[in-house]
Protein backbone atom coordinates (compact mmCIF):
# COMPACT_ATOMS: atom_id res chain seq x y z
CA UNK A 1 0.00 0.00 0.00
CA UNK A 2 1.68 3.08 -1.06
CA UNK A 3 0.30 6.91 -0.51
CA UNK A 4 1.72 9.75 -2.19
CA UNK A 5 3.38 12.39 0.59
CA UNK A 6 4.71 15.45 -1.09
CA UNK A 7 7.08 15.57 2.26
CA UNK A 8 7.95 12.10 1.73
CA UNK A 9 11.68 13.42 1.25
CA UNK A 10 13.39 9.38 1.04
CA UNK A 11 11.36 8.66 -1.38
CA UNK A 12 12.08 11.27 -3.78
CA UNK A 13 15.72 10.70 -3.15
CA UNK A 14 15.69 7.39 -4.11
CA UNK A 15 13.49 8.38 -7.32
CA UNK A 16 16.18 10.95 -8.43
CA UNK A 17 18.95 8.39 -7.54
CA UNK A 18 17.30 6.06 -9.54
CA UNK A 19 16.70 8.28 -12.31
CA UNK A 20 20.58 9.26 -12.43
CA UNK A 21 21.59 5.47 -12.03
CA UNK A 22 19.51 4.70 -15.26
CA UNK A 23 19.95 7.51 -17.48
CA UNK A 24 23.28 10.13 -15.71
CA UNK A 25 26.89 9.87 -16.57
CA UNK A 26 28.11 6.31 -15.87
CA UNK A 27 31.36 6.45 -13.45
CA UNK A 28 34.34 5.28 -15.53
CA UNK A 29 34.89 1.58 -15.82
CA UNK A 30 38.16 2.58 -13.94
CA UNK A 31 36.22 3.42 -10.81
CA UNK A 32 34.29 0.38 -10.69
CA UNK A 33 37.02 -1.92 -10.45
CA UNK A 34 39.36 0.24 -8.76
CA UNK A 35 40.69 -1.12 -5.26
CA UNK A 36 41.22 2.41 -4.11
CA UNK A 37 41.72 1.85 0.42
CA UNK A 38 43.02 5.07 1.94
CA UNK A 39 42.48 7.06 -1.11
CA UNK A 40 38.89 7.01 -2.39
CA UNK A 41 35.86 8.52 -0.70
CA UNK A 42 33.89 4.97 -0.15
CA UNK A 43 34.06 1.95 1.70
CA UNK A 44 36.52 -0.95 0.22
CA UNK A 45 36.41 -3.66 -0.49
CA UNK A 46 33.81 -3.54 -3.36
CA UNK A 47 31.07 -6.35 -2.97
CA UNK A 48 28.96 -8.24 -5.10
CA UNK A 49 26.52 -10.80 -3.20
CA UNK A 50 25.63 -14.03 -4.95
CA UNK A 51 22.66 -16.74 -3.69
CA UNK A 52 21.63 -20.14 -4.59
CA UNK A 53 19.17 -21.99 -2.75
CA UNK A 54 20.98 -23.07 -0.08
CA UNK A 55 24.25 -21.07 0.31
CA UNK A 56 25.23 -16.84 -0.06
CA UNK A 57 28.20 -16.00 -1.73
CA UNK A 58 29.92 -12.92 -0.69
CA UNK A 59 32.99 -11.53 -3.84
CA UNK A 60 34.89 -9.05 -2.68
CA UNK A 61 37.57 -7.07 -4.81
CA UNK A 62 40.76 -6.65 -3.27
CA UNK A 63 43.88 -6.76 -5.27
CA UNK A 64 47.20 -7.19 -3.14
CA UNK A 65 45.56 -7.58 0.16
CA UNK A 66 47.84 -9.31 2.75
CA UNK A 67 46.43 -12.62 3.11
CA UNK A 68 47.40 -12.69 6.65
CA UNK A 69 45.66 -9.69 7.80
CA UNK A 70 42.05 -10.91 6.88
CA UNK A 71 39.32 -10.33 9.30
CA UNK A 72 36.04 -11.79 8.83
CA UNK A 73 33.56 -11.76 11.62
CA UNK A 74 29.90 -12.69 11.25
CA UNK A 75 27.75 -11.68 14.11
CA UNK A 76 24.05 -12.28 13.39
CA UNK A 77 23.15 -11.42 9.52
CA UNK A 78 25.98 -8.78 9.68
CA UNK A 79 29.36 -9.65 8.57
CA UNK A 80 32.72 -7.68 9.41
CA UNK A 81 35.40 -7.92 6.74
CA UNK A 82 38.86 -5.90 7.44
CA UNK A 83 42.09 -6.43 6.29
CA UNK A 84 45.20 -4.36 4.94
CA UNK A 85 46.51 -3.69 1.45
CA UNK A 86 50.35 -2.61 2.43
CA UNK A 87 52.21 -0.68 -0.20
CA UNK A 88 54.17 -3.38 -2.15
CA UNK A 89 57.88 -1.79 -1.62
CA UNK A 90 57.69 0.16 1.54
CA UNK A 91 61.32 0.63 1.40
CA UNK A 92 61.24 2.59 -2.52
CA UNK A 93 61.85 6.33 -1.92
CA UNK A 94 58.97 8.49 -3.21
CA UNK A 95 61.09 9.93 -5.60
CA UNK A 96 61.85 6.29 -7.08
CA UNK A 97 58.72 6.53 -8.15
CA UNK A 98 57.41 7.00 -11.98
CA UNK A 99 54.05 6.36 -11.83
CA UNK A 100 51.63 5.71 -8.57
CA UNK A 101 48.40 4.90 -9.23
CA UNK A 102 47.95 2.04 -6.79
CA UNK A 103 46.54 2.93 -3.10
CA UNK A 104 47.21 1.03 -0.01
CA UNK A 105 46.10 1.09 3.33
CA UNK A 106 43.98 -0.30 5.87
CA UNK A 107 40.34 -1.19 4.97
CA UNK A 108 36.89 -2.89 6.98
CA UNK A 109 33.42 -2.83 6.11
CA UNK A 110 29.99 -4.23 7.75
CA UNK A 111 27.83 -5.87 5.35
CA UNK A 112 24.32 -6.63 6.01
CA UNK A 113 23.68 -9.64 4.17
CA UNK A 114 20.24 -10.54 2.89
CA UNK A 115 19.30 -13.76 4.61
CA UNK A 116 20.06 -15.26 7.75
CA UNK A 117 23.01 -17.50 7.67
CA UNK A 118 25.12 -20.14 9.47
CA UNK A 119 27.52 -18.61 11.22
CA UNK A 120 29.44 -21.84 11.98
CA UNK A 121 29.65 -22.47 8.49
CA UNK A 122 31.17 -19.66 7.06
CA UNK A 123 34.38 -20.13 4.63
CA UNK A 124 36.68 -17.20 2.86
CA UNK A 125 38.82 -17.72 -0.05
CA UNK A 126 41.76 -15.44 -1.33
CA UNK A 127 42.38 -16.31 -4.54
CA UNK A 128 43.79 -13.96 -7.72
CA UNK A 129 43.06 -10.94 -5.86
CA UNK A 130 39.21 -11.72 -4.80
CA UNK A 131 38.31 -12.76 -1.57
CA UNK A 132 35.30 -15.25 -2.29
CA UNK A 133 33.04 -15.81 1.28
CA UNK A 134 31.03 -18.82 1.36
CA UNK A 135 27.96 -18.93 4.07
CA UNK A 136 25.34 -21.18 4.29
CA UNK A 137 22.03 -20.14 4.89
CA UNK A 138 20.26 -20.71 8.64
CA UNK A 139 18.13 -23.57 8.21
CA UNK A 140 14.91 -21.02 8.58
CA UNK A 141 16.35 -19.28 5.72
CA UNK A 142 16.27 -21.93 3.40
CA UNK A 143 13.48 -22.36 0.60
CA UNK A 144 10.25 -24.81 1.99
CA UNK A 145 8.37 -26.41 -0.54
CA UNK A 146 4.20 -26.33 0.45
CA UNK A 147 2.00 -28.59 -0.85
CA UNK A 148 -1.50 -27.77 -1.67
CA UNK A 149 -3.77 -30.48 -0.90
CA UNK A 150 -7.00 -30.23 -2.43
CA UNK A 151 -10.11 -30.55 -0.62
CA UNK B 1 59.64 3.48 -20.25
CA UNK B 2 56.89 4.92 -18.03
CA UNK B 3 56.90 8.31 -20.18
CA UNK B 4 55.12 7.45 -22.48
CA UNK B 5 51.65 5.56 -22.42
CA UNK B 6 50.68 4.23 -26.16
CA UNK B 7 46.85 4.74 -26.45
CA UNK B 8 45.80 1.39 -27.08
CA UNK B 9 43.85 2.25 -30.59
CA UNK B 10 46.78 4.80 -31.86
CA UNK B 11 47.29 4.62 -35.31
CA UNK B 12 51.04 4.24 -35.67
CA UNK B 13 51.11 0.94 -33.63
CA UNK B 14 49.02 -1.49 -36.23
CA UNK B 15 51.01 -4.08 -34.91
CA UNK B 16 49.82 -4.36 -31.73
CA UNK B 17 47.12 -2.49 -31.35
CA UNK B 18 43.45 -4.04 -30.86
CA UNK B 19 40.91 -5.04 -33.41
CA UNK B 20 38.31 -2.55 -32.81
CA UNK B 21 35.90 -3.59 -34.91
CA UNK B 22 35.96 -7.40 -33.85
CA UNK B 23 36.53 -7.06 -30.33
CA UNK B 24 33.56 -6.95 -28.36
CA UNK B 25 34.82 -7.69 -24.74
CA UNK B 26 35.45 -4.24 -23.04
CA UNK B 27 38.99 -3.47 -21.76
CA UNK B 28 39.96 -0.99 -18.82
CA UNK B 29 43.41 -0.07 -17.88
CA UNK B 30 44.84 -1.14 -14.63
CA UNK B 31 46.25 0.89 -12.32
CA UNK B 32 50.05 0.35 -12.09
CA UNK B 33 53.06 1.51 -9.99
CA UNK B 34 56.31 1.96 -11.39
CA UNK B 35 59.36 2.50 -9.08
CA UNK B 36 63.18 2.47 -9.78
CA UNK B 37 65.46 -0.09 -7.99
CA UNK B 38 69.12 0.14 -8.58
CA UNK B 39 69.11 -3.05 -10.78
CA UNK B 40 65.97 -1.56 -13.17
CA UNK B 41 62.69 -0.78 -12.94
CA UNK B 42 59.70 -2.44 -10.90
CA UNK B 43 56.01 -2.41 -12.62
CA UNK B 44 53.27 -3.42 -10.68
CA UNK B 45 49.71 -3.84 -11.97
CA UNK B 46 46.18 -4.53 -9.89
CA UNK B 47 44.86 -7.24 -12.06
CA UNK B 48 42.10 -8.77 -10.18
CA UNK B 49 40.32 -11.94 -10.94
CA UNK B 50 42.82 -12.57 -13.80
CA UNK B 51 44.18 -16.03 -13.30
CA UNK B 52 48.00 -16.30 -14.70
CA UNK B 53 46.49 -18.84 -17.85
CA UNK B 54 44.45 -15.51 -19.32
CA UNK B 55 47.20 -13.18 -18.88
CA UNK B 56 49.53 -12.24 -21.33
CA UNK B 57 52.17 -10.26 -21.68
CA UNK B 58 53.96 -9.16 -25.21
CA UNK B 59 57.04 -7.54 -26.39
CA UNK B 60 57.05 -6.08 -29.62
CA UNK B 61 58.81 -3.14 -31.65
CA UNK B 62 59.36 -1.78 -28.11
CA UNK B 63 56.37 -2.04 -26.83
CA UNK B 64 55.24 -3.67 -23.54
CA UNK B 65 51.15 -5.22 -23.92
CA UNK B 66 50.25 -5.97 -20.54
CA UNK B 67 46.47 -8.08 -21.68
CA UNK B 68 44.46 -9.92 -19.18
CA UNK B 69 41.03 -11.43 -19.07
CA UNK B 70 39.25 -11.18 -15.65
CA UNK B 71 36.57 -13.55 -14.35
CA UNK B 72 34.08 -13.11 -11.20
CA UNK B 73 34.78 -16.34 -8.70
CA UNK B 74 30.97 -17.26 -9.27
CA UNK B 75 29.51 -17.17 -12.20
CA UNK B 76 26.18 -16.66 -11.93
CA UNK B 77 24.00 -13.03 -11.84
CA UNK B 78 24.76 -11.42 -8.68
CA UNK B 79 21.49 -9.95 -6.51
CA UNK B 80 23.74 -7.48 -5.51
CA UNK B 81 25.96 -5.78 -7.43
CA UNK B 82 28.82 -3.17 -6.63
CA UNK B 83 31.84 -4.02 -9.49
CA UNK B 84 31.86 -5.75 -12.62
CA UNK B 85 35.36 -7.09 -13.87
CA UNK B 86 36.23 -6.44 -17.04
CA UNK B 87 39.03 -7.23 -19.30
CA UNK B 88 42.69 -5.18 -18.23
CA UNK B 89 44.58 -4.29 -21.54
CA UNK B 90 47.43 -1.78 -21.25
CA UNK B 91 50.82 -0.95 -23.28
CA UNK B 92 54.32 1.33 -22.28
CA UNK B 93 57.17 1.85 -24.62
CA UNK B 94 60.03 0.67 -23.07
CA UNK B 95 63.11 2.59 -23.79
CA UNK B 96 66.71 0.44 -24.95
CA UNK B 97 67.94 0.88 -21.30
CA UNK B 98 65.55 -2.10 -20.41
CA UNK B 99 67.38 -5.55 -21.27
CA UNK B 100 64.56 -6.98 -22.67
CA UNK B 101 65.78 -10.64 -22.68
CA UNK B 102 65.35 -10.41 -19.19
CA UNK B 103 61.90 -9.00 -17.88
CA UNK B 104 60.60 -11.35 -15.60
CA UNK B 105 57.03 -11.46 -14.41
CA UNK B 106 54.91 -12.69 -11.20
CA UNK B 107 51.28 -12.32 -10.82
CA UNK B 108 50.34 -12.79 -7.03
CA UNK B 109 47.11 -12.23 -5.15
CA UNK B 110 45.69 -10.18 -8.27
CA UNK B 111 48.92 -8.29 -8.91
CA UNK B 112 51.13 -8.29 -11.71
CA UNK B 113 55.10 -7.49 -10.69
CA UNK B 114 56.89 -6.87 -13.39
CA UNK B 115 60.88 -6.60 -12.97
CA UNK B 116 62.41 -5.00 -16.24
CA UNK B 117 66.34 -4.79 -15.31
CA UNK B 118 68.64 -2.46 -16.59
CA UNK B 119 70.41 -3.58 -19.41
CA UNK B 120 74.19 -3.30 -19.39
CA UNK B 121 75.08 -0.09 -21.05
CA UNK B 122 72.59 2.07 -18.93
CA UNK B 123 73.68 0.99 -15.31
CA UNK B 124 75.56 3.30 -13.98
CA UNK B 125 79.19 3.04 -13.37
CA UNK B 126 81.47 4.71 -10.64
CA UNK B 127 84.44 5.87 -12.11
CA UNK B 128 86.80 6.65 -10.07
CA UNK B 129 88.96 10.02 -9.44
CA UNK B 130 92.29 10.24 -9.01
CA UNK B 131 93.47 12.64 -6.96
CA UNK B 132 96.63 13.80 -7.70
CA UNK B 133 98.49 16.17 -5.36
CA UNK B 134 100.12 18.90 -6.90
CA UNK B 135 102.89 20.49 -5.49
CA UNK B 136 102.42 23.85 -5.57
CA UNK B 137 105.41 26.07 -6.05
CA UNK B 138 106.29 27.60 -3.41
Amino acid sequence: MATWDPLDVESLQRQVNQAFERYGPQFPATFRTAFLPGRAAREYPLINIYDDENTVYLEALAPGADPASFNISVVGDTLTLSGEKRRAAGDVKPEAFHREERAAGKFVRSIELPVEIDESKVKAEYKNGLLLITAPKSEKAKPRQISVQVA
Amino acid sequence: MAEKTMAAASGKQMATSRENTRAQERYIQPPVDIYETPEGLVLLADMPGVAPNDLTIRLEDNILTIQGKAKHAIDSEPIYREFELVNFFRQFELSDQVDQEKIAARLNNGVLMLELPRAEKAKPRQIPVKVEVVKEAA
